[in-house]
């Protein structure tokens, strides 16, 4: 018996962690439905993204009061879990803050104190965050995408991370032995009289309750961000490590068709030449993305990675001036899908089994597509280098290559082009007659 | 018929044996459009002024493709860049200038994949360069303290990050630069890119050359620079939208500096 709590903390321990290694399984399956990207390239430019970008937060101060108030909560939740490292060799051995009997008191006591600190500073900042979502109304936090669920989800994750701060200090705060020593207890100490009056028996059951709440809790968390917006504290560094290094301007030149226009320039290419032997499986090349198996794996990672912040739909030229596209509802759109995708192959036996939708239509419509005016605005707002136009361009290319669905006018302006090298119906030979007018 | 122009062409050239310091690619608004047009002989007059050995294509230069590629047409977008690689191949050209960020932006970036190396810059960056290298001077009294607020076209600023050389250009004729509460990377696209240029916009409740406008009013200038036949052309829809085109007009640098 004597055993007992380490062993239903073991349990506790590998179901939570197992369950969430389960989950990023499913999760690594299904980014790999997407196209693969060579990205062995720019490896140190990469690392310097993943040290600045991801790690240095350099994006997302670009926005001082909610830059600020991130870098708290980021720098908090990533010290404050050192915590955690503890609380594990405690559960699982029986001891009681190891780290005192390892570390001299001082040291210790620093550690812990400052824990504190960034504890109170990130309920702060937590709450300031809540109040932005739910009494100021920030414009970017009210779009229709927000409604429902992803509103919700925003809310739980602050809930979660005040209910967490909360227990690590009523934790400290009831420890009468962490208390007599008097060191590191910077804000216990003053929620540590709240509980005068208590008997020791009762202080050391609301102490180990707090304790044990507070790592079930970093356990529900952990198995929370699967089904949250919140994988972004994870997802982020590969996602910035995968973004591209490339000018922004520079839109990928489609390999299959650079194949095709090869053959049509060919003037040895034999017009009744027999298609090369292909085996029975092989599909022809899709021009464009019509679902998510078209899209890359980057840009599924990207669907994964965000964390509708909405920085990019609040400078979207198109949205701002009331058009139904918002580059944050094509990340959305496009992680719903692969998730609907995903529970279809999990239902399935581990094959896809068409479900009669696709990310075109049934999530994109093409008016949100074509609204895009392809200025990189949501790109460069990204704080995570999620790139939302590459997905619009990769549907534009399957509206109108494999669907003929542009614009009419587009249509006009391209056969233009196809006739006279000029988007509008002027002759060719008329080029240069600016010169003498 | 305003004062002639020297524009010799790549052909002309090459008959006379002469390979020219740089190509002038005009482009298909810089060609045919009637405000680009006025774009095109300014940065020409400022070329023959530094006495700068250039060419055109003239008649055998043809769309980039640019703007079939943004609208989702790859194949037309390659089969334009396939063509044009041939002509500029064959007449071995090293260095491009361009008035247009869309063409300098697939010129630049998207034309090398299918074989069209070439060091391609913005006109606003050759300017530059002319004023700095001592072969182009401005007398500086033209502009002088006038109030100019500067457009970033989209594919200029954030997609190749040529944010300077426009500025530089600018602060060269002593004019007073006023900059947008947008402005370098988080500045408004002015509505056309992506193909826009050449459809109706989609429902919304506002244009957006109008909502760029109204940035651009909010600094009181007396000129709206830019560097982008189609901002040019948006931004000046949106002046008389705003009924200003009597107090403020909208310039492309090569236009201000022709005159500087």
């Amino acid at each position: 018996m004597e055993y007992l709590p380490n062993i239903i903390f073991a349990v506790i321990l590998i179901a939570g962690i197992g369950y969430f290694a389960n989950n990023v399984k499913k999760l690594i399956r299904n980014i790999k439905l997407g196209h693969k990207v060579d990205a062995s390239d720019h490896t140190s430019e990469r690392w310097k993204n993943v040290v600045n970008i991801a790690l240095g937060q350099s994006k997302i101060v670009k926005r001082p009061v909610s830059g600020f108030l991130h870098v708290i909560v980021y720098v908090g939740f990533v010290i404050i879990n050192i915590e955690v490292v503890e609380i594990i060799i405690d559960g699982l051995f029986g001891t009681h803050r190891i780290g005192l009997s390892i570390l001299p008191e001082s040291v210790y006591g620093f550690l812990i104190g400052s824990f504190e600190i960034l504890a109170v500073l990130v309920l702060v900042s937590v709450i300031i965050f809540w109040i932005r979502r739910n009494v100021i109304k920030i414009k970017r936090f009210l779009s229709s995408e927000m409604k429902g669920w992803p509103k919700s989800d925003g809310n739980i994750i602050l809930y979660f991370e005040v209910v967490l701060m909360c227990l690590f200090l009523v934790m400290n705060a009831t420890d009468t032995t962490f208390q007599s020593m008097g060191s590191g207890n910077i804000i216990s100490q003053f929620i540590a009289p709240w509980f005068d009056g208590f008997s020791a028996g009762t202080l050391h059951t609301i102490e180990r309750a707090a304790w044990w709440f507070h790592i079930i809790g970093i356990l529900i968390f952990l198995n929370y961000l699967y089904f949250s917006k919140h994988l972004h504290i994870l997802l982020a560094f590969p996602n910035v490590y995968y973004g591209s290094v490339e000018p922004k301007g520079k839109f990928n030149n489609l390999e299959a068709v650079t194949a095709e226009v090869r053959l049509m320039m060919d003037p040895d290419a034999d017009p009744y030449a027999a298609p090369a032997e292909t085996s029975e499986d092989e599909v022809p090349a899709k021009f464009g993305a019509s679902d998510v198996m078209d899209l890359t794996q980057v840009q599924l990672l990207n669907a994964y990675t965000c964390t509708e912040c909405g920085r990019c739909t609040s400078a979207c030229p198109a949205n701002l001036t009331g058009k139904k596209l918002s580059p944050r509802k094509i990340m959305m759109d496009t992680r719903d899908r692969l998730e609907e995708v995903g529970k279809n192959i999990d239902l399935n036996k581990g094959k896809f089994v068409d479900d009669g939708k696709q990310l075109l239509g049934d999530y994109i419509t093409n008016e949100e597509l074509w609204a895009c005016t392809t200025c990189n605005a949501c790109v460069e707002e990204c704080p995570v280098s999620i790139n939302p136009l590459s997905i619009i361009m990769d549907m534009r290319r399957y509206l109108v290559m494999e669907q003929s669905a542009a614009p009419m006018e587009l249509n006009n302006m391209m056969t233009n082009i196809e006739n006279n090298g000029a988007p509008w119906p002027y002759n060719q030979m008329d080029r240069l007659n600016w010169k003498d007018e | 018929m305003s004062e002639q122009l020297k524009v010799p062409t790549m052909a002309e050239m090459m008959a006379e044996g002469k390979q020219p310091e740089i190509l002038f690619w005009v482009g298909s608004a810089g060609s045919y459009d009637d405000r680009a047009k006025k774009i095109t002989r300014a940065f020409v007059k400022i070329l023959n002024k530094a006495n700068v050995d250039f060419a055109v294509l003239g008649t055998e230069e043809s769309n980039t493709g640019d703007v079939a590629k943004r609208a989702g047409n790859e194949f037309l977008f390659q089969m334009q860049a396939v063509m044009n690689i041939e002509v500029l191949n064959a007449y071995e050209v090293k260095r491009i200038v361009t008035c247009d960020p869309h063409s300098f932006n697939c010129l630049k970036n998207e034309y090398p994949g299918l074989g069209g190396n070439y060091d391609v810059i913005h006109h606003t960056q050759f300017i530059e360069e002319l004023i700095s290298s001592g072969r182009l001077t401005l007398d500086g009294n033209t502009y002088k303290g006038k109030r100019i607020t500067f457009h970033d076209p989209c594919y200029l600023g954030r997609a190749n990050s040529v944010y300077e050389a426009p500025r530089d250009v600018l602060k060269k004729t002593n004019a007073t630069l006023i900059e947008m509460k947008r402005h370098k990377g988080t500045a408004l696209c002015c509505g056309a890119g992506g193909a826009q240029m050449f459809k109706d916009a989609e429902p919304g409740n506002k244009e957006i050359n109008i909502l760029r406008t109204e940035d651009a009013l909010e600094t009181q200038p007396e000129i709206i620079a830019t560097g982008c036949p189609y901002c040019n052309t948006m931004m000046t829809d949106g002046v008389k939208f705003k009924e200003k085109e009597a107090d403020i007009k909208v310039m492309d640098i090569a236009e201000l500096i022709a005159d500087a």
